[in-house]
C-alpha cells in the first residue's frame, strides 16, 4: 500500500521547480554508508494490500483470548466496564481523531471546549478546584503529583503506602530516582498502618501518597491520613478510581491537595494496558505548578466566548528545563472518550454504576467466604475488589477457571509475596449473577 | 457561520438520562449497609443530565468546530500531520486486541505479544538499533526513558556524568526531560548554517557530559551534516549520542540512525508511523538503543522462547517503569499495521515524497518568506516572516489569515532561534494541488498585507470564533464551568 499522491508527471514538475534533477539530490548530504537497505532475511518485507493486512491482523488478534469471550474477574488498575456505542462512534470522527494539540484555538474549538468540559467533570468528580487536560496514565500522573509536591515544598522525601498500585510505585521510583521514597506498610485490616505513617512523618516529607480504594480494593481512612500529613505541612496525594467516586467521598472532601486517577474505567477499552488516561486535579493554590495542558475560557474580538490553551508559561515549549513537566503530547482523545462517557452516565448513572459494582462484588465475596478453606484476607470495607486467600495455589485456581472459560483474579504472589496464596478479585457490572455463582461453584469443586 | 455550541452542562435538564444499566440481579444489602456513612459521597458530582441524542449532537457539533488532517491541509511543522489510514482504526479495534486485560496470563495474549515483538524488530531494522522498548507513552516520555538509560549506564561504569548538551534549536521537551532525569543542561548554539556550532560544542563537551542530544533532521528541517564529526567528538569524550526522532519521517526507509553514530533514539509513532494525533494524543514514544545499553531498557519486556512469547516483568539492570503496564498498545497496533501495509519500499516512498513535497513548497514560497538557511531542506522548512514585521504584520497575523482560506497554520515562533518563524511540514500524503492552493493563499495574503493590512490584524473572520484573547485567559484563569 502507498498513501502518497504524487504522480510521476507531478514529481517531474516539482523537481524542476526546485531545480534539481532527482530527489536524491535533496538528501545527498546523508553519508552514503548510513543509507538504509532492506535485509534479505529481515522482518521488513515489501508492502502488501489492505486485504492482506487485515487478514494478518485478524489472525493475530484471534490468537488472543479476552475477558469478553471469557468471563473475567481481573481488575487491579485496569477494569472491564460497559462502553456505549456512542463513545467509539464519536471519538472516531476524523475532526477529533486527526487534529493535534490546539495551538490555533480559532480552528480547534471542538477539542478545546470538550477539554474544558473534561476539566470541569474531573475537578468536580474528585472534589478539587482544578483539573488539567490529561496526563499519560494513572501511574505517571502519580509521579507528576509527587514531582509537584517536591517542587512546592522544597523537601526531599516521599511517603507512599504499600497499598498503592505496585506499578504506580515502580513508576514513582523511576521518575523520582534522586529522592528518598519510603513505603508505609499496611496493617492487619489491609489499610495504611497509621502509627507507621506517623513515625515516618516529619519536616523532610514533601508528600504522603495513598490509593483509595487501595490496591486491595479497601477504603482507606483518608480524613485521618490527610490530617496527619497536614500537621507536618506535607502535601496529601490521593489516587482514586473515578467510578468509585459515584458513591465514595471524593478526595477533595477529606483534605487531598492533589487527586489523581486512572481514567480508563471511563469509557476506555482494556487494550492490553494502553492508551489509558492520566487524571490530574488539585487545589487552586498549586495552579502555577500543574504539569501539562490546561484549557481556559476567554473572549474573541467580538466578545464571544471561546476556549484557549492557557498558563502556557508553565510548559516545556516556553520554559524548557524550568518547565513544570516535560509532557507535550497527552491523551486528548482518551479524555474526550471519558467526557462523552461521563455525559452519558450523568450524576445518577454514575452513582448507579458504582452501586452495581459494589453490590456484585459483595455477592461474590459473601459466597466465596462460605467455601471451606477460603477466607477474605481483610476486614475493611471495600469497593469492587477484594483479596481472597485459600489453601490452593493461585496457579491451580487460574488453570481450573480457565478450563471453564473464566479469567480468574490476579495472583498477588509477585507483588505481595507476604500474602500466601492470595488473589485479588474484581467484579463489575459486566459480571452477571449467574457468572458469579458459576465461579463460586467452580471454587467449591477444587 | 456556526452558532455557538453551549457547554454540555448548559444543556442539562434535571432527571434527563442517557445510559442505563440492568437492575442489579444480585440480592445484596444497600450501599449504606456496605460502606460506613463517613466514607460516602454526600453530594453528587455536577455531571450533565442529558439524553443520548443530546450527547451525540453536542459532540458531533463540537467536532465540526475543528480543523483536522481529514478535513484540512494541516502543515503543522514538526508534527507530521500525514494521512492516517483508516485500516489502522479497524485493526486496532479488533476485539482480540481491545478486550485483552494487561494482567491476563501470557499464554492468553500470544497474538498481541507476537505483534509487539514484530514491531520491536521492525523498528530495530529501520533505525539500525539493537533493541527497542515500546513502553513509553509519547515522545517526551521516550526522551526521559532514554536519558535514564544513559544515567544508569554511566552509574554502572562508575562515571559521574551530570551534564546534557542540547542545541538551542531543540524541542523544549529535550531540556525539560533532562531536568526531570536529574541532569544539568547546557545549551549549544547553532551556527549560521543552522547546524550545531562544532567549536561551541567542543568548548562544553567534557568528562562530565553524559549525552549530546541531537534532533535529526534538526528543527530547521536540515540534515545535521556534520553528524559524523559530532558523533566522533561525543564518543571521544566518553558521552553518548541521543537522537530526538520526532523528525524521523525524513529518514524512514532511507537512512539508519545507528549508522550515523547514535546510541539512543526515540521515535514518535504518532508522527512518522501514522497513529492519529487525537487532538493531542495518545501517541507512543518507543526507545531504541545499541547493544551495550539494551539491558537498561524499561520493563516489562517481551521475550521469545522457541515459538512462545513471554513477558519479563523486571530485571536487575532495568531503569524500571515510566508508566503502568506494557505500553500504549492501541497505538502500537496502528503503527504495526502501517509498517506492514507500506513495507520497506513504501516507507522509502514516504521519506522521499516528504522531502520532495517540503522542497516544492519551499521553492514556491522562498521569495515571499525567505528560509532561515538558504538551501534545500529535508521534510520541512523554516521560513521567516521578519521582513513584514517591520510594517507591523506579525507571523501570527499571517497564519490567522490562513485559517480563513481553510488551511491550518504552520508551527510558528519555533525554533526559537528564528525570528517570526514559520515551520512548514506538508508530509508525503499531501498532493501537489493542495500545496499549490496553500501557496496561492499565502500569495493572496501577501497582497492583502499591502492593500489592507488591517484585514490580517483582525483575522480570522470565518472560523467559529474570531481572534481569541489569550492574555485575558491567563490573567483571569477560568478553568472549569460554574453554575
Amino acid at each position: 500500500m502507498k498513501f502518497t499522491a504524487n504522480t510521476e508527471q507531478e514529481k517531474k514538475e516539482m523537481l524542476s521547480s526546485i531545480g534539481v534533477a532527482g530527489v536524491e539530490e535533496l538528501f545527498k548530504n546523508i553519508p552514503s554508508n548510513a543509507l538504509f537497505s532492506p535485509k534479505k532475511e529481515g522482518i521488513l518485507k515489501k508492502g502488501i494490500s489492505e486485504m492482506e493486512v487485515l487478514a494478518h491482523l485478524k489472525n493475530l488478534s484471534s490468537k488472543n483470548l479476552t475477558v469478553a469471550d471469557h468471563t473475567g474477574f481481573l481488575g487491579a488498575g485496569s477494569y472491564f466496564h460497559f462502553i456505549s456505542a456512542v463513545v467509539p462512534a464519536l471519538i472516531s470522527r476524523g475532526e477529533f481523531l486527526t487534529a493535534y494539540t490546539p495551538y490555533q484555538p480559532e480552528a480547534s474549538q471542538g477539542t478545546l471546549q470538550a477539554t474544558f468540559e473534561f476539566q470541569t467533570m474531573i475537578a468536580d468528580l474528585y472534589g478539587m478546584n482544578i483539573a488539567n487536560a490529561s496526563l499519560y496514565d494513572g501511574a505517571s500522573a502519580l509521579a507528576e503529583a509527587a514531582l509537584l509536591a517536591l517542587r512546592e515544598t522544597g523537601r526531599k522525601k516521599i511517603l507512599v503506602s504499600r497499598t498503592t498500585h505496585p506499578e504506580y510505585r515502580l513508576t514513582l521510583q523511576t521518575y523520582c530516582n534522586d529522592f528518598e521514597i519510603v513505603e508505609i506498610p499496611y496493617s492487619k485490616d489491609g489499610t495504611v498502618a497509621l502509627e507507621k505513617l506517623n513515625e515516618n512523618l516529619n519536616e523532610d516529607v514533601a508528600c504522603v501518597i495513598i490509593q483509595n480504594p487501595n490496591f486491595f480494593g479497601l477504603i482507606e481512612d483518608g480524613q485521618t491520613i490527610g490530617e496527619l500529613a497536614q500537621k507536618k505541612n506535607a502535601l496529601f496525594i490521593v489516587s482514586a478510581n473515578p467510578i468509585s467516586l459515584g458513591i465514595l467521598e471524593p478526595p477533595g472532601e477529606y483534605g487531598a491537595d492533589i487527586a489523581i486517577g486512572e481514567g480508563q474505567p471511563l469509557g476506555i477499552s482494556l487494550n492490553y494496558g494502553g492508551p489509558y488516561l492520566g487524571l490530574f486535579s488539585c487545589k487552586e493554590k498549586h495552579l502555577r505548578k500543574v504539569p501539562g495542558r490546561i484549557v481556559g475560557i476567554t473572549k474573541d474580538l467580538e466578545d464571544k466566548r471561546g476556549f484557549v490553551l492557557t498558563l502556557q508559561t508553565r510548559e516545556q515549549h516556553i520554559r524548557r528545563e524550568k518547565a513544570t513537566s516535560n509532557i507535550c503530547t497527552n491523551e486528548a482523545l482518551m479524555a474526550l472518550a471519558a467526557t462523552i462517557h461521563l455525559s452519558l452516565l450523568g450524576p445518577k448513572g454514575l452513582k448507579e454504576l458504582a452501586a452495581l459494582n459494589l453490590k456484585k462484588a459483595h455477592l461474590l465475596s459473601e459466597e466465596i467466604k462460605k467455601i471451606p478453606d477460603f477466607k477474605l484476607s481483610f476486614s475493611s470495607p471495600f469497593f469492587n475488589e477484594f483479596v481472597i486467600q485459600s489453601k490452593h495455589k493461585p496457579e491451580i485456581i487460574q488453570e481450573h477457571c480457565l478450563k471453564n472459560k473464566i479469567v480468574s483474579g490476579l495472583n498477588l504472589s509477585k507483588f505481595y509475596p507476604e500474602l500466601e496464596n492470595a488473589m485479588l478479585w474484581c467484579v463489575t457490572e459486566m459480571n452477571s449473577k449467574d457468572q458469579i455463582l458459576q465461579l463460586v461453584s467452580l471454587l467449591k469443586g477444587l | 457561520m456556526n452558532p455557538q455550541e453551549p457547554l454540555i452542562f448548559e444543556l442539562s435538564v434535571r432527571d434527563r438520562r442517557a445510559l442505563e444499566f440492568p437492575a442489579c440481579d444480585a440480592q445484596s444489602p444497600e450501599v449504606e449497609q456496605l460502606i460506613p456513612e463517613k466514607f460516602l459521597r454526600k453530594k453528587l458530582p455536577q455531571l450533565p443530565e442529558v439524553s443520548e441524542f443530546d450527547v451525540v449532537r453536542h459532540f458531533t457539533r463540537l467536532s465540526q468546530l475543528n480543523f483536522s488532517a481529514d478535513t484540512n491541509f494541516y502543515p503543522l511543522g514538526s508534527c507530521t500531520m500525514k494521512y492516517n489510514p483508516k485500516i489502522n482504526e479497524k485493526t486496532s479495534s479488533l476485539a482480540g486486541f481491545t478486550d485483552a486485560h494487561p494482567y491476563q496470563d501470557e499464554s492468553h495474549l500470544q497474538g498481541s505479544m507476537e505483534l509487539l515483538w514484530n514491531l520491536e524488530k521492525m523498528l530495530c531494522e529501520l533505525t539500525g538499533m539493537d533493541a527497542f522498548s515500546l513502553h513509553p507513552a509519547a515522545g517526551a516520555q521516550g526522551e526521559l526513558t532514554g536519558l535514564l538509560v544513559a544515567k544508569k549506564y554511566f552509574k554502572t561504569l562508575g562515571e559521574n556524568r551530570t551534564k546534557v548538551l542540547v542545541p538551542d534549536s531543540a524541542h523544549g521537551t529535550n531540556p525539560a526531560s533532562a531536568n526531570i532525569a536529574g541532569y544539568s543542561i547546557k545549551s549549544v548554539p547553532s551556527n549560521k548554517r543552522g547546524r550545531i556550532d562544532i567549536d561551541a560544542l567542543k568548548n562544553v563537551l567534557d568528562e562530565t557530559t553524559a549525552l549530546v542530544m541531537v534532533t535529526c533532521p534538526n528543527t530547521l528541517g536540515l540534515f545535521e551534516d556534520q553528524i559524523l564529526e559530532i558523533s566522533k567528538l561525543a564518543h571521544e569524550a566518553g558521552a553518548l549520542l541521543y537522537m530526538d526522532g520526532a523528525n524521523f519521517n525524513a529518514l524512514v526507509g532511507l537512512a539508519e540512525p545507528a549508522k550515523l553514530g547514535f546510541d539512543i533514539l526515540h521515535l514518535n509513532l504518532h508522527k512518522t508511523f501514522s497513529v492519529p494525533h487525537g487532538g493531542g494524543g495518545p501517541g507512543a514514544g518507543p526507545v531504541g538503543v545499541i547493544q551495550k545499553l539494551s539491558k537498561f531498557l524499561p520493563t516489562p519486556r517481551i521475550l521469545k522462547e522457541k515459538d512462545k512469547f513471554k513477558i519479563m516483568l523486571e530485571s536487575e539492570s532495568t531503569i524500571g517503569q515510566v508508566r503502568a503496564f506494557f505500553g500504549n498498545t492501541g497505538a502500537l497496533v496502528r503503527a504495526y499495521t502501517y509498517i506492514l501495509s507500506l513495507g520497506h519500499d513504501g516507507l522509502k516512498d514516504v521519506s522521499e515524497n516528504a522531502i520532495l513535497n517540503a522542497n516544492y513548497l519551499l521553492s514556491q514560497l522562498k521569495d515571499l518568506f525567505p528560509p532561515f538557511v538558504p538551501e534545500t531542506c529535508m521534510h520541512e522548512s523554516v521560513l521567516s516572516g521578519s521582513r513584514y514585521a517591520k510594517d507591523g504584520i506579525k507571523t501570527l497575523d499571517i497564519v490567522k489569515r490562513l485559517l480563513d482560506y481553510g488551511f491550518y497554520a504552520p508551527t510558528i515562533y519555533f525554533p526559537l532561534i528564528v525570528p517570526e518563524a514559520m515551520m512548514i511540514e506538508p508530509t508525503e500524503t499531501e498532493s501537489k494541488k493542495s500545496m499549490d492552493d496553500f501557496v496561492s493563499a499565502l500569495k493572496t495574503i501577501a497582497q492583502e498585507m499591502k492593500d489592507n493590512p488591517q484585514t490580517l490584524k483582525e483575522a480570522p473572520f470565518t472560523t467559529p470564533v474570531r481572534r481569541l484573547d489569550e492574555v485575558l485567559a491567563a490573567r483571569n484563569p477560568i478553568l472549569k464551568w460554574k453554575q
